[in-house]
């Protein structure tokens, strides 16, 4: 495209800056990630003792989504060079250039304020400040600092990612308890093997644009055997909510089925470690853990939310 | 050149003015159902209280 059009004194827009549509900052949020946390902050506020009124748990549901949506805008942001560099993040708005940086720094920064801001007049003060730490650490602490520093980068990162059900229990409740620390902790360790499982197939993705992913530091078999270890330590964990009484017999039943399940597929990927099997192994083991998280997630939103546990004795 | 003569000398393509078009449209909408959003959260916040004639 010619830098001057017919006319010489007009200048091609196309040079000067970029006019993106909706569409582009809508895929900045990373929809599918929202969605996830969506459903476990959901979850975390049905899991509250309080019920929540109708329309302010939409608005709180409705914050944490778009403020985890922030989150990821200023991730892209930030990542725009390493995303350049990986054929999983080479098509995002940034690195393909669909959107200008400083648009989406804006963007980031714009949704974020508002979403607190939101958060903090339909429920409290304690669930924006949790939905601001959450920003706060998926940006600053996980993406500026910990993913190009540490090989556990993931892993204490993972705590933005398990945030989402705190925030939302608070929203309903106006405090953190043991119940939500639950929730809490069994994102936090169903993160490790969920990722690892992909950086084994993406290695060379993640070395080419220098991020110290677990296999391109400690090996292969060093993260399969990680893997392998949180596998033991989630599925119990999983079905802690069960023993508690936070979740029903439903949600037991399922935890137990589903976590033998988690250390099957994650023992597979430990023992096969040569070849197509092995990726196929773990390509499976990071979307059966997709699935895992969902259910579990889904089953404490149905049986809440529809009081199983309540009517049915479930 | 300053900001206002570059702006004027700015050739958009088709593509890039309904993009903004589209983008203004999405800002307008997002602002309303911001506002309508508060109003709601201020009635709920409220309750029965919002009925009630000042003492």
């Amino acid at each position: 495209m010619s830098m001057l059009g017919q006319d010489s004194s007009r200048l091609d827009a196309a040079i000067i800056g970029y006019v993106s549509g909706p569409r582009e900052f809508v895929s900045l949020l990373k929809p599918r990630v929202m969605s996830l946390v969506v459903l476990t902050a959901l979850a975390g506020m049905l899991c509250a003792p309080e019920p929540i009124h109708p329309i302010i748990g939409f608005a709180s549901l409705l914050a944490i989504a778009v403020g985890a949506g922030a989150a990821g805008a200023l991730n892209m942001w930030w990542d725009a060079d390493i995303d350049a560099l990986m054929a999983r993040t080479r098509s995002r708005a940034i690195p393909s250039g669909l959107v200008d940086p400083g648009e989406a720094l804006y963007f980031g920064l714009t949704l974020a304020f508002f979403a607190v801001l939101t958060l903090a007049a339909a429920a409290n003060f304690l669930a924006a400040g949790l939905l601001a730490f959450t920003i706060f650490f998926y940006v600053v602490v996980y993406t500026m600092w910990l993913k190009r520093s540490t090989p556990q980068n993931i892993v204490i990162g993972g705590a933005a990612g398990a945030l989402p059900p705190v925030v939302g229990y608070a929203a309903a409740s106006g405090g953190v308890t043991f119940d939500s620390l639950l929730l809490f902790a069994i994102i936090f360790v169903w993160t490790p093997p969920h990722f690892w499982a992909l950086a084994l197939v993406k290695s060379r993705d993640y070395e080419r644009a220098g991020v110290p992913m677990m296999p391109n530091v400690k090996g292969p078999s060093r993260t399969r055997l990680e893997i392998l270890v949180y596998s033991l330590l989630l599925a119990p964990l999983g079905v802690a909510p069960w023993l508690t009484g936070l979740g029903g017999r439903l949600y037991g039943a399922a935890a137990i089925a589903s976590g033998v399940g988690m250390v099957v597929m994650a023992a597979r990927v430990y023992r096969t470690r040569e070849g197509s099997p092995a990726t196929t192994a773990a390509m499976q083991l990071f979307g059966y853990s997709i699935f895992y998280l969902f259910l579990l997630v889904a089953l404490l939103v149905v049986e809440h939310g529809f009081g199983l546990i309540e009517r049915w004795g479930l | 050149m300053d900001d206002k003569t570059l702006q004027s000398n700015v050739a958009l393509t088709a593509d890039q003015l309904r993009n903004r078009r589209r983008r203004n449209f999405a800002i307008g909408l997002s602002v309303a159902f911001l506002a309508a959003l508060f109003y709601a959260i201020t009635i709920v916040k409220l309750g029965p209280n919002a009925l009630r004639p000042m003492p």
